[in-house]
């Protein structure tokens, strides 16, 4: 049997010789940092939630029929009639929150640890391209159950390009396909959810690990570890190799832990309340009949509060653009040298903070939490529309102000870091 | 020694991490206001006698749409012959599904609108909603059915339950500066079921609902214990293959 192996192996090694060292350069000889934390298992799980993605959308596909007609009933018919359907769909549902859990973790650890740094810029941006191309993927999946938030949520979301000036209403039309979203619309955005951008994305994630293998990966020190090899075999000292100890050694237990989260999900809670499905997509798509709050999924819910305590409508758009072009930016407006926040200044360590709260809370308000907190802050009469719009423009400070004081705060050389050691750490 | 400290590390983050989801989870349960029904549907014996309460007072008006009266038979334990008799009364087939007897032309000009399809109305209001809803019809002479909701204000449709309930009143609290009137307490009725007995009727009644709003939930939650015991079995052992790679690393 060892035998035939090796004849097959060979046969295909004579034929493509590249192969093998292209396997090594990207598992077996590549090497990772020794000192990964609780930080780094959200890349892999990542790409393990875009897998599931992939083959629970390919059987949601077998049954679900695209059509203003049928899409609702289609996905009933899942839900009760089909084989396991009930299961592949929380897994899809489940999984497109899952994504952002782990993209959005994945996100602050590289501002945390200076990953989007000299030289890996390349890196940072594929992933914002990622975000990007995710978050449409999620909008266009979110429409097809073709419940009432289903079409609301498209019909204000599409409604957003309504306010480029001269062409905007055209566009819109042009998107929708028809004056409301309806029947061509689903159509169209079921193509654009099953083939056209899952391509995208698949192709984005290759160039992103591509990226990232070229110039190897950061670490919560943010050493560099090629700077110290080891004289005879220029293995980095403080590398060792992605696999066997990074993907069956860590992220398979990684993994583990996380799928049994997801579990309690799907077969506990697969709603969430709320969070993960909401109420009203159980109500077909109905023109006539408005929700009594139309809000986007949670993890739209912090750019959507941009966009809701800016009562122009045009400056809003351009502010929730903006917030997520900035971030594109962000290895440009950083100038500091230190990468990992461990050895960085006080205020970075603030500013991260005060970001991520903010983010937080921007959330809190595109989710309509404030109808319920507010009253509960400020007493019953308070006037909760007022005081949000207040309290979201200090947020908006905050955000956009987080970008300026990174810009100012390196470039002119207020930060104070300390020393960055010549190897890393720690190891997990 | 390092090693125990790991497992605490690890065990602390993961306990963490469970503790973070099911208070956020707990919070999104609480629903605005209203009485928790209580309802569970692996409860069989509610859930039949839920269904007895829809067929009886409901299902004439009222489709299920998306369930099938075979499927009623699998899930509430009951034969098929027993379904048909007792629930089906438009002379369907096992394999049909569940509509109302009512033409939709005639409840249009009855109640000004079509009365909805309830399977998926647990799911789109709430458990909590539904139980809270079938408790708080009231008397209105203004309304054209001579019904109204303190949860569902100008309701088309009239108590259907008022015999087994008795027909509430409503005390009105007048307008008052920016408040509008209001009603401010229901006082009951005298019906067949006392009032502890009305609440089992509604939770019945509840239990039913949620149970069509989501079959699978049957199926989902017993499995789902099974699943989570592999799962930590599984990650127990990635663990254990984590420590063997990772011995030889300082």
């Amino acid at each position: 049997m060892a035998k035939v192996f090796s004849a097959i192996g060979n046969w295909v090694t004579e034929r493509a010789p590249n192969m093998m060292p292209t396997y090594r350069k990207h598992m077996s000889e590549y090497y990772a940092p020794k000192n990964f934390n609780l930080w780094y298992y959200f890349g892999s799980l990542a790409i393990v939630v875009l897998v599931n993605q992939i083959l629970t959308g390919i059987f949601l596909t077998m049954f679900y029929k695209p059509g203003a007609a049928t899409a609702f009933d289609s996905v009933e018919y899942i839900m009760r009639d089909v084989d396991w359907g009930w299961l592949i769909r929380y897994m899809h549902s489940t999984g497109a929150s899952m994504f952002f859990v782990v993209v959005y973790l994945h996100m602050f650890r590289g501002l945390m640890y200076g990953s989007y740094k000299k030289p890996r810029e390349l890196v940072w941006l594929l992933g914002m391209l990622i975000f990007l191309a995710l978050m449409a993927e999620a909008f266009m999946g979110y429409v097809l159950p073709w419940g009432n938030m289903s079409f609301w949520g498209a019909k204000v979301i599409i409604s957003l390009f309504g306010a480029i000036p001269f062409i905007g209403d055209t566009l819109v039309q042009w998107i929708m396909g028809d004056y409301n979203p309806a029947d061509a619309t689903l159509n169209r955005f079921f193509a654009l959810h099953v083939i056209a951008l899952p391509l995208v994305l698949l192709l984005l994630v290759v160039l992103h690990i591509a990226a990232l293998h070229e110039v190897g990966s950061n670490n919560p020190d943010g050493v560099d570890i090629k700077k110290k090899k080891d004289p005879v075999t220029h293995i980095p000292l403080d590398g060792i190799p992605f696999h066997p100890y990074y993907t069956i050694g860590k992220d398979l237990f990684g993994v583990g832990f996380f799928l049994i989260l997801c579990a309690f999900i799907i077969f506990f809670q697969p709603t969430m309340g709320g969070w993960f499905l909401e109420n009203d997509n159980f109500i077909p798509a109905n023109y006539l009949v408005t929700p009594a709050e139309i809000k986007p999924v949670w993890y739209f819910t912090p750019f959507y509060a941009i966009l809701r305590v800016i009562p122009d409508k045009g400056l809003g758009v351009i502010a929730m653009f903006a917030s997520i072009a900035l971030l594109f930016l962000v290895p440009w407006l950083d100038r500091g040298a230190v990468k990992s926040i461990r050895y960085r200044g006080l205020g970075y360590k603030i500013a991260l903070g005060v970001f991520a709260v903010t983010f937080l809370l921007f959330g809190a308000i595109g989710a309509g939490k404030s109808a319920e907190w507010i009253p509960m802050i400020f007493g019953k009469d308070a006037n909760v529309s007022g005081i949000e719009m207040h309290f979201g423009w200090l947020l908006l400070v905050f955000y956009f102000g987080f970008f300026a004081f990174l810009w100012a705060y390196t470039h002119f050389g207020y930060e104070k870091t300390k020393p960055v050691p010549e190897r890393v750490t720690t190891h997990a | 020694m390092l090693n125990f400290l790991k497992i605490r590390k690890t065990l602390r983050v993961a306990l963490l991490a469970l503790a973070l989801f099911s208070a956020a989870s707990a919070v999104a349960e609480e629903g605005e206001g209203l009485a928790n029904a209580g309802v569970r549907v692996d409860n069989i014996a509610a859930v039949q006698r839920g269904a007895r309460l829809y067929f009886n007072y409901c299902s004439g008006c009222h489709s299920i749409k998306y369930m099938s009266y075979s499927r009623l038979s699998q899930d509430l334990k009951l034969s098929e012959d027993v379904v048909l008799k007792n629930f089906a009364f438009t002379g369907a087939k096992i394999g049909d599904q569940i509509v109302a007897n009512m033409p939709d032309k005639n409840s249009e000009n009855w109640f000004g609108k079509t009365p909805p399809d309830l399977s998926l109305e647990a799911r789109a209001k709430g458990n909590d909603w539904i139980f809270a809803y079938l408790k708080s019809f009231y008397l209105d002479p203004t309304r054209p059915s001579g019904w109204n909701n303190t949860v569902f204000p100008n309701v088309s449709m009239p108590n259907v339950l008022w015999e087994l309930q008795g027909s509430q009143t409503a005390v009105l609290a007048p307008a008052k500066g920016s408040e509008e009137a209001h009603v401010e307490k229901l006082i009951a009725g005298k019906g067949r079921q006392s009032a502890a007995e009305y609440d089992e009727t509604a939770r019945d009644l509840t239990a039913f609902l949620a149970y069509v709003g989501e079959p699978a939930a049957l199926k989902r939650e017993s499995m789902g214990a099974w699943v989570v015991l592999y799962l930590a079995f599984f990650t127990f052992l990635a663990w254990l293959l984590k420590h063997e790679y990772w011995k030889d690393i300082h």
